[in-house]
């Protein structure tokens, strides 16, 4: 019962919020948002008797993605408006009409699939957390899985490679990419036949005859 | 506080992975060596590099003959001759892009120690997926090898093109992999496993309830789904129309040794990993898949064969051509036999060996950099220099698929896997592509030979390293041209199929 009170009280906070992240025109009212839905999940999952998901929540959503969130969002500027102007035609109907079927699909597919319960298919606690939530997953997580969690550190060795490979420069590499070569204005055309690609400054007019790369000539 | 004693662990045999421990570990030395000996050449990485795929290689061959348990490691790692087949195909792939990137490097300037050991864990990546059985192993590995790819496809990030084209294959890539993570997520809904053989079991439960005691569901459904958004992951790494659109441009855009590995090792490794997740895990809703699959195949052959046609640039020719072939493969799989299976493994290593050889040949041609990619300056190739036209020429004919030539071999298989699972309308559509497809060759061709060159200089540079790198897989093209029965007579035997395939009688 007391499940379903904090339920009723945290599910339409954290609609609210999510609206709210999606339709604030300011950049940090969205992050801040985002914050509130974080944290009543977060409760929600404690609800659930998943302390170690409400304690993760909050330590890695709430703490360090979202103060990653804000610096970059600082670093970019504050008040900067992001261009809400369509830049394919109907664009954003077709998303939101895509969008919705493949929403209607997943729900008949999901109530077609497994049912959708109007109730508890028993004690979460005799069924998953065998004794205790952390335990029960440290169980899962170091003996079943333990090779993928191996193999996770391998993906972020190569994420620590890219930063490294990109922040840091040795002499004479110069600055980063020169903007003035880019083509001004226009956004970069998505993809065509014979598609154009900005010029490049090392290679077009090498061989005499060569204009800009890959243009259609 | 538990006893350690009763923590139970699944017995750790690592042999069936050691090929990757081999390449990650030759990963991290040369991260380390760069970093201890920052002054270095990078032909010492280089070597070092090298030296890893060959013992990963050989790691791999005396798996061949594993005699232990076939799933090891909690059952996400499988101990088949599949996975055997394609870790070595992609080894070969992986020891011509070193040879091959050594020589960019070195006359481009862009040398960094980082870009061997990024090379490294790609391959590691990508020999990783063909042995996983483990829908989540799949996709670790899959980010593996597309986060390193992501890296090295912007390693020229002082050219604009560079940054462009990993920007484009990043962001596509990363909606990509939210569609697979997705699909797995329901798939596990569905199923309550992600284990590859554990799904193919559920299901078959729900399709045939008179089957031994399971757990009933109420329908495939959810499962459907699942296949469904997992397919849109692999389609988008294997470059399927219509998800095809950062091909042309992460192609033309890479350092051209980078897109040599990429368009053969991602394209080996994504359809390795599709192959078993799709015959294994959905083997029992093969006649459901099969017909989205002939649908996707002759759109990904047709639209890929009549966009080549109108490029001037020889990478992006070469790029749309590969989605082309991605529809190639695809209809020996969506034969959904055994066969098929064969088909496409065989097709696969052809092509693999072609296009990094073509790509290599484009980068001798460019002598430096990325210049020269235009039709214009292939003119009189074959006069300035009979070895590049006339390596390009047979690889080209390989891709066009005319005898004497493996991919003559390879067509006429995966065509005829086709027709015998009867999609001959497919296989109908598969040979007027070919046709189109045939022109935007041999146009290459007639200009290499019957055109004046505008300069008489034969591309420089050329070393006996990176002639044996282009000039092997030319050799290995007209070979298994001439005798396929050495590859096939390897496929031949049922233990090459992955594991648990097949095994559903549906």
């Amino acid at each position: 019962m007391p499940q379903l009170v904090l339920f009723w009280i945290l599910a339409p906070i954290s609609i609210v919020a999510a609206f709210g992240m999606v339709l604030a025109r300011n950049a940090v009212h969205s992050a801040l948002f985002l914050i509130v839905t974080f944290f009543s999940l977060a409760v929600a999952f404690l609800a659930l008797g998943s302390p170690f998901l409400f304690v993760v929540q909050i330590i890695v959503y709430a703490g360090a993605i979202m103060v990653l969130f804000l610096f970059v969002i600082m670093l970019l500027g504050v008040d900067r408006e992001e261009s809400m102007r369509e830049r394919i035609a109907g664009q954003r109907w077709m998303a939101l009409l895509l969008g919705l079927g493949l929403l209607a699909e997943v729900t008949a597919a999901v109530r077609l699939g497994i049912g959708i319960r109007t109730r508890a298919a028993g004690d979460f606690n005799v069924l998953v957390n065998h004794g205790d939530n952390v335990r029960a997953l440290a169980g899962v997580l170091f003996n079943g899985y333990f090779l993928p969690f191996e193999v996770t550190s391998v993906l972020l060795i190569v994420a620590a490679v890219g930063v490294i490979l990109h922040a840091r420069r040795r002499h004479g590499d110069g600055g980063p990419l020169d903007r003035a070569d880019a083509p001004p204005g226009e956004p970069l055309p998505l993809e065509e036949p014979g598609g154009s690609t900005p010029v490049d400054p090392e290679s077009a007019g090498v061989s005499g005859a060569a204009g800009p790369v890959g243009a259609a000539r | 506080m538990i006893p350690a004693a009763t923590l139970p662990h699944p017995p750790l045999v690592f042999g069936p992975l050691s090929p990757e421990l081999v390449l990650v570990g030759a990963g991290l030395l040369v991260m380390l060596i760069d970093a201890l000996r920052p002054g270095n050449t990078g032909r010492f990485l280089a070597s070092l590099t090298f030296a890893g795929i060959v013992a990963a290689g050989i790691a791999a061959a005396l798996l061949w003959n594993w005699h232990g348990p076939t799933l090891v490691l909690g059952g996400m790692i499988a101990a088949d001759r599949y996975s055997v087949f394609f870790r070595l195909v992609i080894l070969v792939v992986a020891a011509i892009a070193v040879v091959l990137s050594q020589h960019y490097l070195e006359r481009s300037g862009e040398y960094r120690g980082e870009y061997y050991a990024l090379l490294l864990f790609a391959t590691a990546g990508m020999t990783l997926i063909t042995a996983s059985a483990d829908l989540i192993m799949v996709f670790l590995a899959l980010e593996i090898l597309s986060l390193s790819l992501y890296l090295m496809t912007g390693f020229s990030f002082r050219r604009l093109a560079s940054a462009e084209a990993a920007m484009k294959y990043f962001l596509l890539g990363a909606f990509s992999s939210a569609f697979f993570l997705f699909g797995l997520a329901l798939a596990y809904g569905a199923t309550g496993t992600t284990n590859l053989a554990g799904i193919a079991t559920r299901l078959l439960f729900t399709l045939a309830p008179t089957q031994p005691r399971g757990v009933l569901l109420p329908s495939p459904a959810l499962a459907l789904v699942a296949a469904a958004f997992l397919g849109i992951g692999f389609a988008f790494k294997v470059s399927v129309v219509p998800f095809h659109m950062w091909t042309p441009d992460a192609y033309q855009g890479a350092p051209t040794p980078v897109t040599a590995f990429m368009s053969a090792g991602t394209k080996v490794a994504a359809f390795a990993a599709f192959l078993r997740v799709y015959t294994v895990a959905f083997g029992p809703l093969t006649n459901d898949w099969r017909p989205i699959l002939v649908v996707l195949a002759a759109l990904t052959m047709v639209v890929g064969s009549v966009l080549a046609i109108a490029q001037r640039d020889v990478k992006r020719m070469l790029a749309y051509s590969s989605v082309a072939h991605a529809g190639f493969i695809l209809t020996a799989v969506a034969a959904g036999t055994a066969e098929g299976v064969r088909d496409a493994m065989f097709y696969l290593a052809v092509y693999a060996v072609t296009i990094v050889a073509a790509f290599g040949i484009v980068m001798l041609v460019s002598v430096r950099g990325e210049r020269n990619l235009s039709l214009d300056d292939y003119r009189g190739l074959a006069r300035r220099s009979p070895f590049l036209g006339g390596g390009l020429a047979v690889l080209l004919l390989s891709m066009a698929g005319i005898p004497p030539t493996s991919g003559f071999v390879a067509k006429v298989a995966v065509f005829s896997a086709a027709v015998r699972a009867g999609f001959w309308p497919l296989v109908l559509v598969a040979v007027l592509a070919s046709v189109v497809a045939a022109f935007f060759y041999l146009r290459l061709i007639v200009v290499m030979y019957m055109r004046e060159p505008e300069v008489a200089a034969a591309p420089a540079g050329e070393t006996v390293l990176t002639r044996l790198a282009v000039g092997l897989p030319v050799a290995a093209t007209v070979l298994l041209g001439v005798l396929p029965g050495v590859l096939f007579d390897v496929l031949a035997h049922p233990s090459v199929l992955p594991l648990g395939g097949f095994g559903f009688g549906l």
